[in-house]
């Protein structure tokens, strides 16, 4: 009997503990930039802050029921809940609703539904399922291939929503497979793709292509152990095509929105008139909310007393906004807090993650705290002006159910793995 | 090293956040003003300005509405222009002209389009208002001057310019501030304060509600009426006298030092400077140089003092004990000094008393009281400090301290200032005898000379003179009722005050006497040089005269300077004799008097230096040249 009662709270209350105060303080935002003004009434639905209390509540029946399942049946089902997810998706193209120009919600009576939220917990399970198979080797092509599938499949599935920000997090399991085995050299592919993109938007393809050549060249001919020379001459075309093809992509494939994003960050356009009609137009929301955060200074302008949330002068700032709120109503105190609060989190399952006995349980604390890593990185990066504009949500911050029970179900099944492993001992 | 990579990058993810954090919100936070905040629309309330009234409590200055056409120029709409331009009653070009320049200032924030419309306009133009977007009404309070005299006292109001928006940030572009005269000295008491209501907005600059539900909004404090101490119906009738004569009369209550009238002429008529009009007519009246309305001559104008000055000459000399009341100088028609060129005397000639002396305007007479004062030390320079303390002690050679904003300090020369005049050879009396007469280094202004006629009628005492009476629930400054005492004893006075008199009773001002009051007064003339077209030429003399009355009680004291007016009884005189009688009695009674003032026009002598013909001066004296003479004093 004691036995029993000790394995129900066996969870790892520090992961829970922060857990709830994000969700505390940033619901505590949401009313705050959703609120102009008038008397607070707790429950009224027609509000966000009300909604999103509501959310809030029921998430708590969601975790109860999520750690009362047993264990291994996130296991054993993995696959059927990745398959129904992503049948879920594929069922927008038939039912969809379009809010924004993207279809990634289920009209059901007066609430929407966001499939793509819950697609990521799915797909982690399917990750880890997949990965944890003892036939399973990522160190093999035929591997890697596999594993790519099952996040290719549900990143177009969001990507022919419109929805170009949900499909970029499925590249955030590069650091799972890497954990796994992946060989570097497909890391190192990423980050010259990623910095090649970059020198050949910024200063051209000749300009890219000539620091791309001279820096195989050298590599090339100072190793003691010479590379294959054909090797390097593949890289030097990879390079070259890769810089050019940058630039038609740019030019011919992105949309004028995403283009003036990438322009302003990179510092693309000269004309100074011209940037500052960018900055006003297309970039309102991020030199709105830089604004936004620069007037809270240290301590803030106090709770509920930000003109420039009371005024809602940064659109979404409820949803991928949020933490523009807590820069100018809390100050610097409120956004380190936060962001203290999230690199805790994430290094709490990670830890966790490599605790785990079971591989299972590791890959999918791994694909956790990469998933909340990268939403953390992209949405503050983003409201910061550090990363051009990628609209996804700050994770138990931003309003908006899907998101919050998303979430929620993602954290608390590895805290439900994470207690099995306790419980084993 | 796998284990590490998002442990590494999480870690370097934080530090970069709060790097960036600490960028923004510490070293390059932007401190919140509720004033720059542009999520809040700040809503002024302007108070009603204080009325102005005269001693005798006429109201000079009220309010009337006007109504501006504001534009916000990102909110226009395409509209009707041509009905839109011919309601304003302007041209398309005005329009887009007007348009483009407020979209230059800002696109987001109100600029005045059409300023001051008429009333007749504006409820026209009320009605299709909603016709056009962008555009709005506002209603002001403009000044509404119930007279037309006294511009150079009343001042005028209009927009503040960046400067003062900038020294005082209670000003905001567009309000409205006192620029000249009493509208500027009170300017605080006058305007109020302003209310002002925060007013939250959303990012489509649409106001969602009152900021903090008004928490911070402030109700208009009403501008403080204020009665002024001028009398206008003596001031109306100066400068009536005034009128196609260039100078300044001022006359103060020697008992409270209040000032009774502050006459500048030529002047303008206040309502000029009101409303659309008001910048084309002030260019026009500053563009002036020869009239120089805008220049408050009464206030402004340093001169020589000429022959009253003698007056403070016989007292310092009486208090240094360098003369008696019965001493005598004998006058031969000159004064003969140094073995230089004498100075001239035109008293007549004979044996002089202090009374006499005074009563005859006669130059030997106090060349000799000056050069015994300055004598009377061994050191010339400290004489010169000790006599210049008496003067000085009847509010000359330095600002006098009243409540207008512009003034001139005038000279009153010490010691010092001959020493660094003649740093190589000792000067005496005899080198400085021009300031026995009220000439050589010796500077004033006519308020300063009405204040000294105060000062003497009051036997050695004056209050600061001042332009307040009285400010609604509020005391005027204390220092208007401080006495200041001059140096010299009240024994002196008597002697020269009997002077004063007998100018009036057989001296130089005997036929300006005023049936029934006992005034004392003093003549005096300043030669006049003038600079035309860079040559120094010599035009008719400056006309000066003071005057208090009753010689018992005094209720006025007056000093009166007009400009190439020839000797001091002429003009001068007869407008300080006329003054008096209507501020005493109320009315005049020497008509004939009245009338010659009335119907003399010295337009014809100011225009003489730019006619480019030969001319001349005084009268018909032909000009010598350029000599300098110290004997100008013709008739006193």
């Amino acid at each position: 009997m004691i036995r029993q009662t000790d394995r129900n709270f066996k969870f790892d209350w520090i992961t829970i503990i922060i857990f709830l105060l994000l969700v505390g303080f940033g619901w505590l935002n949401i009313l705050s930039a959703s609120h102009s003004g008038e008397t607070i009434e707790y429950l009224d639905f027609s509000k966000s802050y009300g909604k999103q209390l509501l959310f809030i509540l029921l998430t708590f029946v969601l975790i109860v029921m999520i750690l009362s399942i047993e264990a291994k049946f996130y296991e054993r089902f993995a696959s059927i809940i990745y398959l129904a997810s992503m049948l879920s998706l594929a069922g927008l193209f038939i039912f969809g609703k379009n809010v924004n120009g993207a279809t990634s919600w289920y009209g059901i009576g007066g609430m929407t539904f966001q499939p793509s939220e819950f697609a990521k917990a799915a797909t982690a399970l399917a990750v880890a399922k997949y990965l944890s198979d003892l036939q399973t080797d990522i160190k093999t092509f035929k591997g890697q291939l596999q594993a790519f599938a099952i996040l290719v499949v549900p990143a177009i599935l969001i990507l022919l929503q419109n929805d170009a920000g949900s499909t970029l997090v499925y590249g955030s399991f590069i650091f799972v497979f890497y954990r796994e085995g992946l060989p570097h050299q497909y890391l190192t592919l990423l980050i010259s793709t990623v910095v090649m993109s970059i020198l050949s938007l910024k200063f051209g393809g000749v300009v890219a292509s000539i620091i791309a050549i001279t820096l195989i060249l050298t590599y090339h001919f100072t190793r003691k152990k010479k590379p294959v020379l054909i090797k390097s001459l593949l890289a030097i075309l990879a390079c070259t095509i890769l810089s050019f093809g940058v630039q038609f992509f740019y030019e011919n494939v992105l949309k004028a929105h995403q283009k003036d994003r990438i322009s302003l960050w990179l510092r693309l356009e000269k004309d100074p008139d011209k940037i500052a009609e960018m900055r006003r137009d297309i970039l309102y929301n991020l030199y709105e909310s830089e604004k936004a955060i620069r007037s809270g200074g240290l301590s803030g302008r106090g709770f509920l007393e930000g003109t420039r949330t009371t005024g809602k002068f940064v659109p979404e700032q409820h949803t991928d906004y949020i933490f523009s709120t807590v820069g100018e109503e809390w100050g610097f105190m409120g956004t380190v807090t936060v962001v203290i609060l999230f690199v805790l989190l994430l290094l709490r399952v990670l830890h966790l993650a490599e605790l785990q006995k079971s591989q299972f349980s590791r890959v999918y604390g791994y694909s956790v705290a990469s998933i909340i890593f990268f939403h953390f990185l992209i949405n503050i990066g983003m409201v910061m002006g550090l990363i051009p504009t990628i609209g996804i949500p700050l994770p138990f911050f931003s309003y908006g159910g899907s998101s919050l029970w998303g979430f929620t179900i993602l954290l608390f099944i590895f805290i439900k793995l994470d207690s099995n492993r306790i419980n084993e001992w | 090293m796998r284990q590490f990579l998002l442990f590494f990058l999480i870690v370097a993810t934080g530090i970069t956040f709060v790097s960036r954090l600490f960028y923004l919100q510490v070293l390059n936070s932007s401190t919140h003003n509720l004033y720059e905040d542009n999520a809040i629309r700040k809503v002024f309330d302007y108070p009603k300005r204080g009325f102005v009234y005269d001693r005798n409590g006429e109201l000079l200055v009220a309010n009337q509405p006007s109504y501006d056409v504001m534009i916000i120029p990102r909110e226009v709409k395409p509209l009707d222009t041509l009905e839109f331009c011919s309601l304003l009653k302007i041209t398309k070009e005005q329009f887009i002209k007007t348009y483009d320049k407020a979209y230059h200032y800002s696109p987001r924030l109100p600029s005045v389009f059409v300023a001051h419309l008429s009333k007749e306009d504006y409820a026209v133009l009320q009605e299709k208002m909603r016709k056009f977007e962008g555009f709005y009404i506002q209603k002001r309070l403009l000044r509404d001057y119930q007279t037309s005299i006294g511009a150079n006292v009343l001042g005028f109001i209009a927009e503040v310019n960046p400067g003062q928006i900038e020294k005082n940030p209670y000003y905001k572009m567009g309000d409205l501030i006192g620029k000249q005269g009493v509208e500027l000295s009170y300017e605080e008491e006058l305007r109020g304060v302003k209310g002002i209501k925060f007013i939250q907005k959303d990012r489509f600059n649409r106001d969602i509600g009152p900021y903090k539900d008004g928490k911070f909004d402030t109700l208009p404090k009403q501008g403080k009426d204020i009665t002024i101490t001028i009398d206008a119906a003596l001031q109306e009738y100066g400068e009536i006298l005034m009128q196609n004569k260039h100078g300044g009369i001022v006359a103060i209550e020697p008992s409270t030092g209040e000032i009774l009238t502050l006459i500048s002429a030529p002047t303008y008529n206040p309502n000029l400077l009101v409303g659309r009009k008001r910048s084309r007519n002030y260019t026009q009246l500053y563009n002036d140089t020869i009239n120089r309305p805008l220049i408050d001559r009464s206030l402004q104008r340093m001169h020589e003092p000429g022959s009253p000055f003698k007056t403070l000459i016989a007292l310092a000399a009486l208090q240094e004990h360098a003369i008696v009341p019965e001493g005598t100088v004998t006058c031969t028609g000159a004064y003969h000094y140094g073995g230089r060129r004498p100075m001239g005397c035109h008293c007549g000639g004979g044996s002089r008393d202090l009374t006499r002396g005074i009563a005859k305007s006669c130059n030997s007479y106090f060349a000799n009281a000056f050069r015994k004062t300055i004598g009377k030390y061994n050191d010339a320079s400290h004489a010169m400090d000790v006599w210049s303390d008496h003067i000085k002690s009847f509010g000359l050679g330095n600002f006098l301290g009243y409540d207008l904003p512009i003034g001139q300090p005038g000279n009153i020369p010490n010691g010092a200032y001959y020493d660094k005049w003649y740093p190589d050879f000792k000067w005496g009396a005899t080198t400085i005898i021009s300031n026995s007469i009220g000439q050589g280094e010796v500077l004033v202004t006519p308020i300063q000379l009405a204040n000294m006629t105060a000062a003497i009628a009051n036997r050695g005492f004056y209050y600061t003179p001042h332009i307040i009476k009285d400010i609604e629930n509020q005391e005027i400054d204390p220092k208007y009722k401080e006495i200041h005492h001059t140096t010299i004893d009240k024994k002196y006075f008597e002697p020269v005050i009997q002077g004063l008199n007998d100018v009036y009773n057989y001296g130089t001002a005997s036929f300006l006497k005023v049936p029934g009051i006992e005034i004392c007064g003093k003549t005096g003339t300043a030669e006049n040089f003038a600079k035309v077209e860079g040559e120094r030429v010599q035009l008719t003399d400056h006309g000066i005269f003071i005057a208090f009355a009753p010689k018992d009680d005094p209720k006025i004291a007056i000093a009166v300077f007009v400009e190439n007016g020839y000797y001091g009884a002429r003009w001068a005189g007869r407008i300080a004799s006329l003054m008096i009688e209507k501020y005493i009695k109320g009315e005049v009674t020497l008509k004939q008097m009245e009338k010659m003032v009335l119907e003399k026009s010295l337009e014809e002598e100011y225009a003489k230096p730019y006619a480019g013909k030969p001319f001349t001066i005084n009268d018909g004296a032909k000009v010598q040249g350029l000599h300098l003479k110290a004997d100008n004093d013709q008739t006193n």
